[in-house]
């Protein structure tokens, strides 16, 4: 797509990155405590984030700027089939305010920092621990670079084409980042979740009254996917299966993140976390509507290049330039938030389970978070890089793999708080099991995320990450088995 | 570790009601009955955003949360 620029808008988006770019750097000065920085300090703040900074935080960072344009860009390609985030994002909060709150405690009692400080200190093992923190980082990688795919897009939108603003942004978001730590993330997101609601709300007010109401833009998508002859604005029954498995099996994986996990140990008691569970699920109500953007779309009559433009070109087609800028500053800074914490997040996994397990293990706190800053800097550098020189849909596939990937971590990291006679040795052979049968299926399956399963006369197709996890168990289960009585003899 | 603190209770298994309502895709796989130009698929859907937060409000009012 190339567009005019338009000058109105790129001077709203300039504007609101400045301000952001001026409190990423103000951030290092924020209710920083006297002692010297150290990585508990730089990469979770202190553990001092209460139930708002919370909140803007983890929404800032879960429901990310790549989810804002592709969640409406997939409702727009398939229909109802790619509402499947509204499931998903609403059944992983009964599960954070089950789980989140006792792992934070363990973290929290013996200083960890990441997942894999976590399976570490239950299970002594470093091989479990090692495997844990690189399907961590493996997974985030890729995650970091689409929110890249996020930005390009609305830069794009506003005309600005090429690669040197993207550079630019990235590169403010790397020296922020750096010198700020996590509370960079944490004060821009305020500003970011602020725009991002008011940017939706008024889409989902107005672009239905433009184009006849909601009836209409049902109407009108469901229209558009006869015409195609594929999708629909309801399920076909063979979609029932995955739709399902997918909401589950993402809403698993969901907090087991570096991201994610950073937001949660960043929290300042487990009642923080609980309070966000109940709060946080406004996200969700606006994803939800966010979603429909993608049949206005169709009820807009958008010709798209791209699926990925129907949210950018919506705003510019049915919106005033100083609006769609606005609205495209939410988009881009949006992908800042959730791109430093990602960083970070990874930074902190390589510090403590890299760094300080096999370099220097007696490496001080101080050392810890001098590491931790150039780990992050490199890690955003990696994540452009692989924007810049490799296709597109690289870093979508290996997204889709870091999903069934990091969902294969949840027995390591969870069952240990609340069973106590789990082994290393099961858990890691579930894990590599996982890991090995779930990436067979979905390069077998031609990089995509359902895979069809026969049983005999049994058959039926379910989000592959959610089938590897099933077949983790299953050895978990059978080798937990077979060592237990083995030992008993 | 305190286990006795993360014993399951009762209450909690509210907190799967949510994964009943929305798992089971068939029975609310349906454009009627519409609100407000929503079919049910959706409003049905955007519904359990709030049910899913009463929810975990009476499992959180019912459980010990003292740190």
């Amino acid at each position: 797509m190339t567009t005019k620029p338009d000058y109105v808008a790129i001077g709203i988006f300039v504007a609101f990155f400045l301000l952001v770019t001026v409190m990423g750097f103000w951030a290092a000065r924020w209710n920083r405590p006297s002692q010297t920085a150290n990585l508990d300090e730089w990469g979770l703040g202190g553990r001092r984030f209460g139930t708002w900074i919370t909140w803007f935080l983890v929404g800032g960072d879960f429901y990310t700027a790549y989810t804002i344009i592709a969640v409406p860009a997939l409702v727009y390609a398939v229909g109802a089939y790619g509402f499947f985030a509204l499931p998903y994002t609403i059944i992983v909060y009964p599960f954070v305010f089950a789980v989140m709150p006792v792992l934070w405690r363990t973290a929290k009692q013996h200083g960890y920092i990441t997942a894999a400080d976590v399976v570490y200190g239950n299970y002594g093992s470093r091989v479990l621990e090692l495997a844990v923190a690189l399907t961590a980082v493996v997974a985030t990688m890729p995650y970091i670079a689409l929110q890249l795919v996020g930005m390009a897009s609305v830069l794009t939108a506003l005309g600005l084409s090429g690669e040197i603003p993207l550079i630019i942004a990235f590169i403010v978001l790397a020296v922020y980042t750096y010198s700020s730590g996590i509370r960079a993330p944490a004060l821009i997101a305020f500003v970011k979740d602020i725009m991002i609601y008011i940017a939706v709300i008024a889409a989902v007010a107005v672009i239905p009254s433009k184009l006849g109401g909601y009836g209409a833009v049902f109407a009108a998508a469901d229209d558009a996917f006869k015409a195609k002859g594929a999708g629909g604005i309801l399920l076909k029954p063979d979609q029932f299966v995955p739709y399902a498995s997918l909401a589950l099996g993402s809403a698993l994986a969901a907090f087991m993140y570096p991201h994610t996990l950073t937001g949660v140990f960043a929290s300042k008691s487990g009642d923080t976390i609980r309070r966000n569970a109940m709060l946080l699920p406004a996200y969700t109500l606006l994803l939800g509507l966010l979603a429909l953007l993608g049949y206005m779309g169709h009820a807009a009559h958008l010709t798209l290049a791209s699926n990925n433009d129907v949210v950018p070109t919506l705003f510019r087609t049915l919106f005033p330039s100083w609006f769609a800028g606005f609205a495209f500053a939410a988009i881009g800074i949006g992908a800042l938030v959730p791109a430093a914490v990602m960083s970070i997040g990874a930074a902190n996994v390589f510090t403590r389970n890299f760094w300080k397990a096999y370099v220097n293990p007696s490496i001080s706190p101080e050392s810890e978070a001098k590491v931790a800053k150039m780990a992050s800097l490199i890690v955003k550098v990696g994540a452009l890089v692989a924007i810049l020189y490799l296709p597109t849909h690289f870093a979508l596939d290996l997204q889709l793999l870091g999903g069934m990937w990091i969902l294969q971590t949840l027995p390591a990291v969870v069952f240990g708080l609340f069973l106590h006679r789990l082994k290393a040795s099961s858990l890691l052979a579930g894990l590599l099991v996982g890991l090995a049968s779930g990436t067979w299926f979905i390069a077998s399956d031609g990089l995509k995320p359902i895979h069809h399963l026969v049983l005999g006369s049994f058959s039926v197709s379910l989000y592959t990450g959610l089938l590897a996890l099933v077949i983790n168990l299953v050895v978990l289960g059978v080798v937990h088995l077979a060592t237990s009585l083995g030992g008993k003899r | 570790m305190n286990t006795n603190r993360l014993r399951p209770r009762p209450i909690q298994l509210l907190l799967l009601v949510p994964f009943l309502g929305l798992l089971d895709v068939s029975y609310y796989n349906v454009a009627e009955p519409a609100l407000l130009g929503f079919p049910f698929f959706y409003w049905y859907q955007l519904l359990w955003v709030p049910v899913t937060v009463i929810l975990i409000w009476v499992v959180y009012r019912r459980t010990p949360h003292d740190d």
